[in-house]
């Protein structure tokens, strides 16, 4: 049952092959079983699960089932969970237990999925390796020497064990992405605006946005059409239809075009990674696309445009933590001031302070011009790269990241090598694009990632084009040993 | 205008008082070198031509929706309050402010 796609799983509980409850036991049991070994969950409760579940068969029995009734899916310690622990893989939340739902979990519970439980992740999502947690580092199921991929990574790590048949996450320079390319699942970042941020702990708000990740583009589509579309609450939130997700995903490739920006392919990648890319490119081809050379001139400049923008938005979003309304609070605050700097001393880790000194640096008098404004004018640039791509192609193609998993440690006293990891996602955050990570192959035994970028608004797309190319490859359907059984 | 990119040590410590974020004395050194390094790295923007470029706030360009001036919202005072470090009488209590 748990290496189940979750169209599989719809479609077994409404035949009665298996209860919500016995599909929800099964994956409680594996995560108490296996999850030592990954660290992929901060909280799971057990009962409230099956509760859910109890009351998805009652709803499956009496026939008034929705597209979701009875699946139980993870969601990334980010989104507020009414009564559930919301913890942002942070000291400041770790006591947090919101008194309401993020709207993205109102639609799956809408939506009948049962809440398996709250997935690891770096802390206020800042990261791309999970060793930034509060609760420690997630563990590569592929080989637990090797890091997930963050900030979603215990997202990731939970789906590629079969701990959980699909889950969210949020990727604001690629947190979605990497770690699907690093556990070798398949994850969407949708369009800027397509999902819903209320409720989700905001990182850099003209950058987040949530998505599915799972084992199959298909399974992907499913959780989109849950999780997809306007939030009166949300004023960032698009008012633009949403459509059935699943309904393209068998069209036909012939004459798609695929534009491959000249600087993904370049010196900063590694070979064999490269080498599985051209693979699965060669594949789309002999489904009738046709590969077009482009140029993103403005790449080099993602990762400076990227650490200004993202950390002046942390630094204000940040600002919020102040030990006062609700999370971390310091003992025997002598005055206010001591209250608030002590509180900010204990309950953010060094990655998150970086990034909140830097992006309060580049705010600060007389440096915002030269800093946040410039960044913001580059920011179109970048984006303009990518509209004018978009003239000669449908879809855009690459690798996800460098290289596969790096070993946990490698990195992580170097916050600048850290942040090149994300060289091949981060602009498609900057332009709001959409982006996937698909399942292409294997070096080392270390899954790799094809990343594919579309048109604002085009996720129908690229679920088609890795729908297509997932029908002719089983890259998705493999598993790591440890778990297999 | 004119960015000085090695930044010192007592600029931090200013940076760090804004951002209300007290670093111990062993750990300034260390924090500044990081700092300076993604500074360092961010320095490559200041060599673009963005004359006459509009800064982009937004992705999709949008702007702010409004919405009708409405009470839609319940009084929650009481879930929101039961979280909080410490409350009395239904207010938020901080350490003394004022003599």
């Amino acid at each position: 049952m748990h290496n189940k796609s979750v169209a599989h799983l719809v479609q077994g509980l409404r035949e009665k092959q298996f209860s919500s409850v016995e599909v929800t036991r099964c994956f409680l049991d594996r995560i108490a079983a296996r999850d030592s070994q990954y660290n992929s969950f901060i909280s799971v409760d057990e009962t409230s699960a099956l509760a859910a579940a109890k009351a998805a068969d009652k709803q499956l029995a009496g026939g008034d089932a929705a597209t979701l009734t009875g699946i139980p899916i993870a969601h990334k310690d980010i989104f507020c969970t009414d009564g559930m622990r919301t913890s942002c893989g942070s000291r400041m939340l770790d006591n947090f237990v919101p008194p309401y739902d993020a709207t993205l979990i109102q639609r799956f519970k809408r939506d009948g999925a049962v809440i398996l439980g709250k997935t690891n992740m770096d802390e206020f999502a800042m990261g791309s390796s999970n060793e930034n947690s509060f609760y420690g580092p997630v563990k590569n199921p592929w080989n637990t020497d090797l890091v997930p991929g963050g900030s979603s990574g215990g997202s990731a790590a939970a789906v590629a064990a079969l701990l959980a048949p699909a889950a969210t996450g949020t990727d604001t320079g690629g947190s979605i992405r990497q770690p699907a390319a690093f556990c070798g699942i398949t994850g969407l970042k949708p369009t800027y605006g397509r999902v819903s941020r209320l409720g989700m702990v905001a990182f850099a708000s003209s950058l987040d946005q949530a998505g599915p990740m799972a084992h199959s583009a298909e399974d992907c589509a499913l959780l989109l059409n849950t999780m997809a579309g306007l939030d009166p609450l949300d004023s960032t939130s698009s008012e633009m239809p949403v459509e059935d997700y699943r309904a393209r995903l068998d069209n036909s490739l012939e004459g798609l075009r695929i534009g491959l920006p000249r600087e993904y392919f370049g010196d900063g990648l590694d070979k064999a990674t490269g080498e599985c890319i051209n693979v699965a490119l060669k594949e789309l081809e002999a489904q009738g696309a046709t590969l077009v050379d482009v140029s993103l001139p403005h790449s080099q400049l993602t990762i400076p445009t990227y650490y200004i923008i993202a950390p002046a938005e942390a630094s204000t979003n940040l600002s919020r933590f102040d030990g006062v309304r609700y999370g971390h609070r310091c003992d025997n605050p002598t005055d206010l001031h001591d209250l608030y700097t002590r509180t900010r001393e204990e309950g953010f880790g060094d990655e998150v302070k970086r990034r909140i000194l830097v992006g309060t640096y580049a705010l600060s008098a007389g440096y915002y011009d030269a800093y946040y404004k410039k960044a913001q004018q580059v920011r179109r640039l970048i984006k303009q790269d990518f509209m004018d791509c978009f003239e000669q192609v449908d879809i855009i193609a690459g690798p996800t990241t460098p290289g596969p998993a790096f070993a946990l440690g490698a990195k992580s006293d170097d916050p600048i090598a850290m942040y090149l990891e994300d060289v091949y996602t981060l602009a498609v955050n900057l332009a709001g694009l959409p982006g996937m990570s698909v399942p292409a192959g294997f070096v080392d035994n270390k899954p790799v990632g094809l990343q594919l970028i579309g048109r604002h608004f085009d996720e129908a797309r690229l679920l088609n084009v890795s729908h297509r190319y997932q029908q002719a490859t089983d890259w998705h359907l493999q598993h790591p040993a440890g778990g297999q059984s | 205008m004119v960015v000085n990119m090695s930044i010192e040590q007592d600029e931090i410590e200013k940076i760090a008082e804004l951002a209300r974020i007290h670093i111990s004395g062993e750990q300034i050194g260390q924090v500044t070198q990081r700092i300076t390094e993604i500074l360092q790295m961010v320095d490559q923007l200041q060599a673009v031509d963005t004359r006459d470029i509009e800064p982009m706030a937004n992705p999709l360009d949008a702007t702010q929706r409004l919405r009708t001036d409405e009470v839609t919202e319940s009084d929650r005072r009481e879930a929101f309050q039961a979280i909080a470090p410490a409350v009395e009488d239904g207010l938020y209590l901080v350490p003394k402010v004022i003599d």
